[in-house]
Order: C-alpha cells, then structure tokens, then sequence
C-alpha cells in the first residue's frame, strides 16, 4: 500500500513539473518576443515609419508625421496616431511594434515642465497607465490591441486636456464598439481603429479639440 | 534521482505574510461573501502577497516555476496592494479582470490543471462580472 502510494506521488510530481516546464517555456518565447520589441531603439522605428510615409502610403500619415517632438506631449501624439493607423489598417505586427515605441516614449515623458503639482500628478498618473495599455498592446492579439486601445485612447485624450496639442484634433466615437467608444484622430474623415476593414466608416466626429 | 533530490535544499522566496495590509481589495471594498472567496481561491495565490502553498507547490522544480508565476502575476496586479493605486488604475485593472474572466484567459490554465476549485462555472464567472462592474462604475 505505501509503496502504491510513493509511486503514484511519484507520478503526480512528474505529471506536475512537465505541466510546470510547458507552462514556463511558452512564457520565455514571450518574453523573448518582448525583449526583442523593447531593444528596438525608437529611433530606428520612427525612420521605418518616416520611410512608409515618404513612400506616400498612407495620406493620413503624412500630415501625422509632421508633427515634432519626444518625451512630450507631441511625441506621445505622434505614436498613437501611428498606432492607431496600424489598428485601422488591421496590421497586429505593426501595432505590437508601434506599442512599444509609444511604451517608450511614454516612459520618456518629462512631467517636470509648466505644469502645476496637481496637473502633474495627474499627468504622471495618465502616463502610468497609458504605459501599461502601451505594453500590453505591443505583445497582444488584435483584439486584445483594440481593447487596450480603447483606454489608452481616454488616457490620451485626459493628457491633452492639459498639455494642449499643436494641431487639432477629432474625437472620433463608435458607438458599436464595446458600449460606444472614442479615439482621436488628426483628420475629420472616419477610419475606425476598432474594426478596422471590418467596418472601416462606423463612427462620427464628437468633438474638436484645438 | 540525485539531482531531484539535491535541489529539494535550494531555496525559494516563499510569498506569504502574516498580515494584511490596509490597502488590502477586501478591507477597502465591501466584497460580498461569495466573491471574497472565489477571489482568494482563484486568484489571490498569484495576484497577492500571500499564497496558499500546497505540499506539491513546495517540492522543486516545481517551486521555481511557481515563484517565477507570482512575480509576474504581483507585478500585473497586487490585491494586497490595491488601494494604492489612483481611480484611473483601478477602473483600468477592474477592466482588465473583467476582460481576462470573460475570455476565460485566467486563471491560467496550468494554474486551474492543479488547483480545479479555481476554475470558474459560468454562473460563477457572470457573479463576478457583474460584481467588478458594478465596483468599476461606483469609482
């Protein structure tokens, strides 16, 4: 009896740590997959998208990329218009890479200029969070993308609420998507982000922001 | 054999304390019976600073694979250390729990292969939607 008792403790160890070890390889391809995002230097990223543009790809690009600016507000602008031209263009690689260039920037962000200590605990607060969705966004499926782009779209949205912006802006909103949700955009014109060819036009100008 | 046995003497970080902190979710949300328990049962092994370690969870490797499982899972989110964070956070987090719930991505299916009461009935996952959306809607 005890020796049927050892051997089935036995087995349940072994049954236990293969579980284990295939639940832990998949996690290292992850991480792998994440480590190689983050070592791209955000630089390169920005000429790739410099060279898509000039190529005259994309027209809502173009007017997006003359925008300047990193580690502030217009940085952070610049890479979320990109990511979500990536997420209306259904491009998941894309987007998992435009995550993480926006994660970057983010982090980069300087909070210490003209802003008063409640705007800037709030800003440090949006910034927090909007890194994460960035995160989660550079190493997700697309739907996974778009549901993390949804608050990230609101988190966006509250910076420029203090920080300004040198262009104007459109908040867009889709009614559709999860109970309604909105995004930003440079262009009047409706490109859902959420769906993406799927329902490329649903939606309506909300508001403009100057 | 001898291996096996040799790094049963390595240690590991044992993740559990004695107390619990203020900025605990249940001291500072009024959770109901039920929802306390399905949380501490299904998630607050690797979401808290307190896991409950059954004899298998303290025999290596396995023990390694699970620290490594805690850290990440702490690092995502910290039950224990909930009221730290802003509303925005939380009403950030509160959504992702709902989203992991509904698309049935956690727990962990290597998680709930071992612990089977962590596994959530479908009554069981839509209780706790509700609950965590009601939560999110009142910050």
């Amino acid at each position: 009896m005890s020796k049927l008792k050892s051997t089935l403790g036995i087995v349940a160890i072994a049954f236990i740590t293969l579980t284990a070890m295939s639940c832990k390889d998949n996690k290292n391809e992850q991480n792998d997959t994440n480590g190689n995002h983050s070592e791209m230097s955000s630089d390169e990223d920005h000429s790739k998208m410099n060279h898509d543009n000039s190529d005259g790809h994309q027209d809502g690009d173009k007017k997006e990329m003359a925008m300047s600016g990193d580690g502030n507000s217009q940085g952070v602008l610049k890479d979320y218009f990109n990511l979500k031209n990536a997420l209306v263009a259904d491009d998941n690689a894309k987007a998992k890479t435009l995550g993480a260039t926006l994660a970057t920037t983010l982090a980069n962000f300087d909070v210490s200029s003209n802003f008063s200590d409640t705007q800037k605990a709030e800003l440090k607060d949006i910034i927090e969070d909007a890194v994460e969705h960035a995160e989660h966004i550079s190493e997700s499926a697309i739907d996974h993308q778009r549901e993390h782009f949804k608050i990230l779209s609101k988190d966006v949205t509250d910076m420029v609420a203090i920080t300004g912006t040198e262009n104007t802006l459109y908040q867009q909103f889709c009614p559709m998507y999860d109970g309604g949700s909105a995004w930003l955009s440079m262009s009047k014109d409706i490109k859902n982000p959420y769906y993406g060819s799927q329902m490329l036009n649903c939606g309506k100008v909300q508001k403009e922001i100057n | 054999m001898v291996a096996f046995v040799g790094i049963q003497f390595i240690p590991t970080t044992r993740n559990q304390s004695d107390t619990v902190p203020l900025t605990d979710f249940m001291l500072v949300n009024n959770v109901p019976k039920t929802i306390q328990k399905k949380l501490q049962v299904s998630c607050y092994d690797c979401h808290s600073n307190n896991t409950q370690y059954p004899w298998y969870n303290k025999i290596q490797p396995v023990a390694w694979f699970l620290e490594d499982h805690i850290k990440e899972g702490k690092a995502e989110l910290n039950f224990s250390e909930w009221d730290s964070l802003s509303s925005r956070r939380k009403s950030s987090k509160l959504r992702s729990i709902i989203k992991q719930i509904e698309s049935g991505e956690m727990p962990l299916y290597s998680y709930t292969l071992i612990h089977r009461d962590a596994t959530f009935s479908e009554l069981e996952a839509k209780e706790m939607i509700n609950w965590i959306t009601q939560l999110k809607d009142s910050l």
